[in-house]
């Protein structure tokens, strides 16, 4: 793990109709290689947070800064960013009318980045290593719970990006499944993967988190490692979230 | 005896309807018209719908996201236009649409084919415009995020991720859009403009006859409306039999 900063995140705020403060002020880095888990109890601003990093949603005031780049400037190109920058969605979001082959190519293929061959051997070799080769043709409809979220893994991951976005990605899945999910992420980070992943799996977040960050009211209230977070909490907040849920 | 009489007035009936002075000519120059003017409106309303559909689903789309920049700026001020044409084009009967253009503002042209299909069009883009705005709504807004993630822009996400869902759902209402327009050109005859019920009536005014040319206008109708229902049945349940 070096210190490189790969995403600043200064005065962070999101606000929805004037009304709703989804975030308050949140300032955070993510170093390369690192894994930060976000938790916290729901509507903290995990979500939000998380999407405003690749400005899913548009910040209402602070700045961005991803690679060296402020990308809450209007003048940048958003899109060209965000290609570095893979999202992971509770819900999948798999192309339906796609196999998963084009799901996975359809991006890199027409957003220039491979040729088509080129694409379809990265999507291959990527299906091999989540073990589903054999469902390269097979449409999203007929994947289970566990099998869509995998794709959706690998989908993002063909287009080569310098950091993952997870949000609850193991949450709308039969608990079954959940494991083999977690296991590609855990691979994911073994191989030095920029992750920041919110999740309420803390078994995940202790086994493979370089950092905890816990958020509530749309501030980060406490932040470090899983051993300072889990073992000795500080926050009264964050004590008894922890209680809620251990 | 009754009977014989009967079948004898048919038959007068019909020669004098159809056969005399080559009178089936008033029909098929008719259907020829009818079927030009609602192919041609259809063609017309999907293009109108398809643009309004697009200005009033990207305004839509892009609230939350959008800077308030001038492009937005302008984008709004077309939405606005949107949604004044689709209010006054549906607020309106067509009959009136039809007349107000044929007899009003192109008082001087008598290409009634074009004038009418240019009225149909223009009344059928309003309705075509929601048909397609309703099924770009109905894509989940997981779509467009999870094209946004990957870097597609605002239209390469509309290309390649949401519009052909949204092709797929809508074609059969755009098909009974067609059925309903067909039915619609029927009062083309209010602006003089030749199709089929026109040409029924034309007959029925030299015949002082009205049963046998109104019924074969009615059958006509029904049979090509029926065909259409058909095929629309058809398209249905080969979209949903590849549908993933
Ligand atoms: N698109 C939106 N419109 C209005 N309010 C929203 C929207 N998205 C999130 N919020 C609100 O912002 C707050 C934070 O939501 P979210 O970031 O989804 O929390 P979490 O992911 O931690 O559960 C909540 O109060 C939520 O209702
Ligand atoms: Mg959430």
């Amino acid at each position: 793990m070096t210190t490189d900063v790969l995403i600043r995140v200064e005065g962070l705020e999101k606000h929805f109709g004037g009304r709703i403060h989804a975030l308050n002020g949140v300032s955070a880095e993510i170093r390369k290689g690192e894994v930060v888990v976000v938790i916290g109890p729901s509507g903290s601003g995990k979500s939000t947070f998380l999407r405003c990093l690749n400005l899913l949603e548009m910040p209402s005031a602070g700045k961005i800064t991803f690679e060296g780049v402020d990308i809450t400037d209007p003048k940048v190109n958003i899109n060209l960013h965000r290609q570095k920058m893979g999202m992971v969605f509770q819900h999948f979001n798999l192309f339906p009318n796609m196999t998963v082959l084009k799901n996975m190519t359809v991006a890199p293929v027409t957003l220039h980045k491979k040729s088509r061959e080129a694409a379809e051997v990265l999507a291959k070799q990527l299906l091999e290593r989540v073990g589903l080769a054999d469902r390269a043709g097979a449409y999203p409809n007929q994947l289970s719970g566990g099998q869509k979220q995998r794709i959706a893994i690998v989908r993002a991951l063909c287009m080569e990006p310098d950091v993952m976005l997870f949000d609850e990605p193991t949450s709308a899945l039969d608990p079954e499944m959940v494991g083999e999910v977690l296991d590609v992420m855990k691979q994911l980070a073994r191989e030095g993967m920029t992750m920041v992943v919110v999740t309420h799996e803390m078994g995940f977040a202790r086994e493979v988190g370089d950092r905890v960050i816990f958020m509530d009211g749309g501030r980060i209230i406490e932040q470090g490692t899983p051993e300072q977070v889990f073992e000795h909490p500080e926050n009264p907040r964050l004590k008894e979230f922890l209680g809620k849920i251990l | 005896m009754a009977l014989q009489s009967w079948w004898e007035n048919i038959k007068f009936q019909f020669d004098l309807n159809f056969v005399q002075r080559n009178r089936w000519r008033f029909i098929t120059t008719g259907l020829g018209n009818t079927l030009l003017i609602t192919l041609l409106s259809l063609m017309l309303g999907v293009v109108i719908g398809v643009v309004i559909a697009g200005v009033r689903s990207t305004y839509d789309k892009t609230a939350d996201s959008a800077r308030p920049t001038f492009g937005r700026k302008v984008l709004g001020f077309f939405n606005a236009l949107c949604k004044v044409y689709i209010t006054v084009l549906r607020g309106t009967p067509v009959v009136v649409q039809l007349m107000i253009i044929c007899l009003v503002i192109f008082a001087w042209s008598d290409n009634g084919v074009a004038l009418a299909s240019l009225a149909f069009g223009l009344n059928s883009g309003a309705y075509v415009a929601e048909i397609i705005r309703g099924g770009i709504m109905a894509i989940d807004n997981g779509q467009f995020e999870a094209g946004r993630s990957l870097g597609f822009n605002y239209l390469q996400t509309m290309r390649h991720v949401v519009l052909p869902q949204v092709i797929k759902n809508v074609l059969p209402s755009l098909m009974n859009e067609f059925i309903a327009l067909l039915k619609e050109t029927s009062v083309a005859g209010y602006a003089a403009v030749r199709d089929l019920t026109y040409g029924g009536n034309t007959i029925a005014g030299q015949t002082y006859s009205y049963f046998m040319p109104l019924i074969a206008v009615a059958l006509i109708y029904l049979t090509l409306v029926m065909f259409l229902t058909w095929v629309v049945g058809r398209v249905e349940r080969r979209l949903r039999s590849n549908d993933h």
